[in-house]
């Protein structure tokens, strides 16, 4: 079994969420494509992890799991207070912030 | 060849050492009337009065000592503090008294305590008697300081001083557009002439280290012709603006706006003297520089004419007493330019005529008090009888000016005219052909003023001033008629120390063994008659005539000299103002507007990058991310 | 690791079936135009990925993976989806002019880029984690985790404290206006009242019986009426038009019962005679006022003897259920001391009455009589 491929793997998954943050206008699908390169990263981890024969990787996975989570929280209560500013989860309608 | 500073000056002692009170007394006295405000409306004029005739008492005291003194030592250096000292510079407060700065101190503190004496008359009624007094004090501290100084920077401080002193009494009526605008436009002018003394510190300390006098003088043999031409002319150009002479003589006309005891003090006997006392003083300079004593020369020739123009042309008695000004300091400029046989007649008419021309503007003063401040004459006429004692010492005033023999004018315009006629056959010539003008402007002066029939406005009843104006009418009317006799045999060998050349006559009687005597009578002579002739014969129209000759409407306009400095400098200056306007609005401001308008271009360009999509800038980075991905891909290869 | 085939490993097959999978999975988070179905992909990618993290000897991660990632993050995703609204349906159409195309041909160099990049990267065979895993794979993980890796451990959790505080901060409503107080909210009812008259005290309770301990049973007012907002408004509107009689009747039989002392055991026929003797109609509380005065002991309780009962009589608001009560000693007690007054009082009942009647608010309005009755009547 070739390790490449869990890194090719993990490429196209971070791949295909960043491209959904950048097309996409709904926050919560931004988020959850962040999740997705997010998700692709820890596949790195974790392979590499198995290919060196060392757990450290899969700890740092663990721990981007948890910042992960951290961040879904705080991202979330953000759109819901926005939702509830703007009735829109459209990043679109924040553009009006722009200087 | 003999230079001015052929005297060691001594160092001060005894009394010399209180010489600084000579200044410090009406300087006190102008700082305290100016800062105690009304608190010294009540008696301000009394102490203002008093702190001249101080310095004219401690002057006399000097005067008398170093009178008794041997002529080696009549210099006395006295130092105040030491100024300024920086590098090798070294600017000391240091006072000289010397025979040439005797006299002035004299005249100065003599003939400015009578003015003040007479403007306790004169001003009684004005609102600001205290701040004129207040002035006039500062002025004759700043002229005391400008003659005492034996140094030029001290004397550029005097200088400035009385400059100031100038404008704030010519602008004392300053409600008057009139009397702001004349004050303006004589310190204006005035700065002309002070660049040319700056200039000319500035090379003194260039070439020699030092502004003293003694430095100077010792130095200007030792350096090329050139700078001691640039010396000479730049001083020329200092005297030209405060000695009101060609071509910076505009002012002098205007200044009669001020009181009529400052035009008497200030602009006639002894600020406007100024200017002579400079040249006298740098005669050092001008035996190094043939060329500006030569235009010194010309200048006080050219000056001595164009002023007797314009008194023949005027109306107006102040300004008629102007020109005669600007007329007899050309007579001054003439003998100090040409040269040390000049000096000691330039001093010598320089103090006559400040009596005389003091005397007669007081006389003004008082026939102006006499009738409301009126100043035509065609509004005078017959005034003799109404104003007896005025028009017996106007007289006395008019006789030394035309220069009847035995009365002081004669004495010195008579020697000025032969010493030039002995130098320059031509100026000499111009010279006398002004002394008989002058008879005739004077003449004419007279005869409207005092004679002839009554052509008073109405309601003007013409009464003889208070004693306290006519008492120093009287005094320097015996100056203006005994001034010469007293003087003529002793100034020459009084003035020798200084580079003074003894005139050849010096004895108190006039002297008629030169046929030059005679032709300068003769000419007076006929120019009084011509003015008797148009003047004394005929009734004086109450308006001036219109069909007049163009000589007249060009003396009646200054020779247009004003008109030609605003058209040509002033409308020079505006152009090149209004250009430089022009090219900071469209050339400098609209290349800052066009960086501006760039930089915001660039902006503009640039902002629609942050469009605020986040989507947008999550490509951005993207792109970015790849770029260095590429570059470390690339490196790697490398 | 089990061999399927010689040359693929189980290790192998997971890969393939579960990169398909994941593939697709994100294809379709991106791709979805419904939320829902974005989380709902992503949770299948989340699961394929645990299922390779498994392969890959990450049993620890494997777990974590699914309970947090999948059921913890994933459900909070859904949450917020069904917040913001479930049925929202996105635009899919780029309004950005040449943003798609530029996103797509930058991901495609950068898969390009990736490839490349990591190609090569890995060339070493993998050692795999089976010698770990002899020694006790959690146990090594734990020591990583807690020796290790312990700071990072703690500021994770200093973040998701931060973090958990940050949502209750952000997802908090802001109050828009100060909380009335207690004061305001009486002034609001007083100024109703004073307006349109509305009761400005609660509602009256509902009359539960011995027969209907139901809140829907209306209580009856002193005069015997219903009180229909005893009950819910939705009941009222669909309650049959009750009639007093049926709800004061099995009371009646059962203080009728009590009252006799021969006839121990209360029937249901005693009921009817209470109504005979007094000869008036049964459904007014003058039944009662007949009935207490017979029994001694009834008495006691009628008569309150100190001041503080007839006080609580007073207090209690819900006269209306003092009325109506059934067979507790209080309820007895309410009831016998509006008898008791009742000849001084019947005057101001029937002016209650009218009042209560004229404006239709019999229910609201008994309550404040009542116990103004009972006082009165104390001498």
């Amino acid at each position: 079994m070739n390790p490449d491929l869990y890194l090719v793997l993990a490429a196209i998954l971070f791949t295909v969420g960043l491209v959904g943050f950048i097309i996409r206008r709904n926050a919560l699908i931004l988020f959850m494509s962040t999740e997705l390169m997010l998700n692709a990263a820890n596949l790195v981890l974790v392979s590499s992890s198995w290919v060196q024969g060392k757990l450290d990787g899969q700890v740092a996975a663990f721990f981007v799991m948890v910042v992960a989570a951290a961040e879904v929280v705080v991202g979330l209560s953000l759109i819901v207070t926005i939702f509830r500013a703007r009735r829109s989860t459209s990043v679109d309608s924040e553009s009006l912030l722009k200087g | 060849m003999l230079t001015l500073e052929t005297l060691v000056p001594t160092v001060a002692s005894g009394s010399f050492v209180w010489a600084w009170l000579l200044i410090a007394l009406p300087l006190g006295s102008a700082a305290l009337l100016l800062v105690a405000g009304k608190a010294a409306n009540a008696w301000g004029h009394w102490l203002a009065v008093l702190a001249p005739l101080a310095s004219f008492a401690l002057a006399l005291v000097y005067f008398i000592d170093l009178l008794g003194r041997p002529t080696a030592e009549r210099s006395v250096r006295d130092q105040v503090y030491s100024w300024i000292t920086t590098g090798g510079w070294d600017f000391s407060l240091a006072l000289q008294l010397d025979p040439l700065s005797l006299l002035f101190l004299l005249l100065v503190t003599g003939v400015g305590s009578l003015i003040h004496i007479y403007s306790l008359g004169y001003m009684a009624h004005d609102p600001n008697r205290r701040r004129f007094f207040a002035y006039l004090n500062l002025f004759i501290a700043a002229m005391l300081i400008l003659v005492l100084a034996d140094d030029y920077l001290v004397l550029f401080v005097g200088w400035e001083g009385v400059g100031l002193a100038s404008y704030l009494l010519i602008s004392f009526w300053q409600e008057r557009p009139s009397a702001a605008a004349a004050g303006k436009k004589a310190f204006i002018v005035n700065r002309v002439g002070d660049l040319g003394l700056l200039l000319a510190i500035f090379t003194c300390l260039a070439m020699f280290g030092s502004t003293k006098f003694t430095v100077v003088n010792a130095g200007v043999g030792q350096v090329s012709s050139g700078w001691a031409a640039f010396l000479g002319f730049m001083l020329l150009l200092a005297a030209c603006g405060k000695s009101a002479q060609v071509p910076l003589q505009t002012w002098l006309l205007d200044a009669m706006e001020g009181p009529t005891p400052v035009s008497a003090l200030i602009h006639a006997a002894t600020m406007v003297t100024a200017g002579v006392y400079l040249v006298v003083r740098s005669g050092a300079v001008y035996a190094q520089a043939p060329s500006a004593q030569l235009a010194v020369a010309i200048v006080g020739t050219v000056t001595l004419l164009v002023g007797a123009w314009i008194g023949c042309a005027k109306d107006d008695i102040k300004k008629v007493l102007a020109g005669s000004t600007m007329s007899q300091i050309g007579y001054m400029m003439l003998a100090a330019g040409i040269g040390p046989a000049g000096y000691a007649f330039a001093i010598f008419h320089l103090l006559t005529h400040g009596f005389f021309k003091a005397n007669m503007f007081l006389g003004a003063g008082s026939i102006m008090h006499a009738t409301d401040g009126d100043v035509d004459m065609r509004h005078y006429g017959g005034l003799a009888k109404v104003m007896r004692i005025t028009f017996v010492t106007f007289a006395a005033g008019y006789l030394a000016i035309i220069g009847l023999p035995f009365f002081s004018g004669a004495y010195s315009k008579d020697h000025i005219i032969e010493a030039a006629w002995e130098q320059q056959p031509v100026l000499g010539a111009l010279a006398l052909l002004g002394a008989g003008v002058t008879a005739f402007y004077m003449t004419r002066l007279m005869l409207m003023t005092f004679f002839g029939h009554k052509r008073w406005r109405e309601g003007v009843k013409p009464h003889e001033s208070p004693a306290v104006m006519w008492g120093p009418l009287v005094l320097l009317a015996l100056g203006s008629a005994g001034l010469g006799m007293v003087l003529n045999g002793w100034i020459g060998r009084w003035l020798e120390p200084i580079g003074a050349e003894a005139p050849a006559h010096a004895s108190w009687l006039p002297d008629f063994s030169n046929w030059l005597s005679f032709a300068v009578l003769g000419v007076v002579a006929v120019g009084v008659v011509i003015a008797w002739l148009v003047f004394g014969r005929r009734p004086v129209p109450d308006q001036p005539p219109q069909q007049v000759s163009p000589l007249t409407t060009i003396g009646r306009h200054d020779l247009y000299v004003d008109q030609a400095y605003v058209s040509g400098i002033a409308g020079g200056t505006y152009a090149l103002g209004n250009g430089l306007a022009r090219f900071d609005d469209r050339g400098l401001d609209k290349a800052v507007d066009g960086l501006g308008l760039g930089a915001q271009g660039a902006g503009w360009l640039a902002r629609r990058w942050q469009n605020g999509y986040v989507r947008s800038y999550g490509l951005t980075m993207l792109i970015g991310l790849l770029a260095v991905g590429v570059v470390l891909i690339l490196t790697q290869l490398v | 690791m089990i061999e399927l085939l010689p040359l693929l490993s189980g290790q192998a097959v997971t890969f393939w079936i579960c990169a398909v999978i994941a593939i697709v999975g994100a294809v379709g988070v991106v791709a979805s135009s419904k939320p829902v179905y974005s989380a709902l992909c992503l949770a299948l990618v989340m699961v394929a990925l645990a299922a390779i993290y498994a392969s890959l000897q990450a049993d620890f991660l494997f777990a974590v993976q699914i309970i947090v990632y999948t059921g913890a993050v994933l459900m909070l995703f859904l949450f917020v989806i069904m917040l913001v609204g479930v049925s929202s349906r996105d635009h899919l159409a780029e309004t950005l002019k040449g943003h798609r195309v530029a996103a797509i041909v930058a991901a495609v160099a950068l898969v390009a880029l990736l490839a490349l990049a990591t190609g090569n990267a890995l060339t070493d065979q993998p050692v795999g984690l089976d010698a770990i895993e002899a020694d006790g794979y959690l146990q090594a993980l734990a020591q990583l985790i807690f020796q290790r890796y312990v700071i990072a451990f703690e500021a994770t959790a200093a973040l998701l404290i931060t973090a958990a505080v940050a949502a209750m901060v952000l997802a908090h409503p802001k109050r828009l206006r100060p909380k009335p107080g207690q004061a305001a909210l009486m002034g609001e009812r007083l100024a109703a009242y004073a307006a349109s008259g509305r009761h400005p005290g609660p509602l009256p309770a509902s009359g539960v019986t011995a027969q209907h301990n139901s809140l829907a049973t209306p209580a009856l007012l002193p005069d015997g009426a219903v009180a229909l907002q005893s009950v819910s408004a939705t009941v009222a509107s669909r309650m049959p038009p009750a009639s007093p009689d049926e709800l004061i009747g099995p009371l009646a039989a059962t203080l009728a019962a009590m009252n006799q002392p021969a006839a121990l055991p209360p029937g249901p026929s005693s009921t009817a005679s209470p109504p005979g003797e007094s000869g008036e109609p049964p459904d007014t509380l003058d039944e009662t006022e007949i009935v207490t005065p017979d029994s001694p002991a009834e008495a006691e309780a009628v008569t309150p003897d100190s001041p503080d009962e007839a006080e609580t009589v007073m207090d209690t608001p819900d006269g209306a259920e003092a009325v109506t009560a059934d067979e507790s000693a209080s309820g007895a007690e309410a009831v016998n001391s509006a008898d008791s007054t009742d000849e001084a009082d019947t005057k101001d009942e029937a002016d209650t009455t009218d009042k209560a009647d004229t404006k239709g608010e019999a229910g609201t309005k008994t309550p404040v009589a009542d116990p103004a009755a009972g006082e009165g009547g104390q001498p």
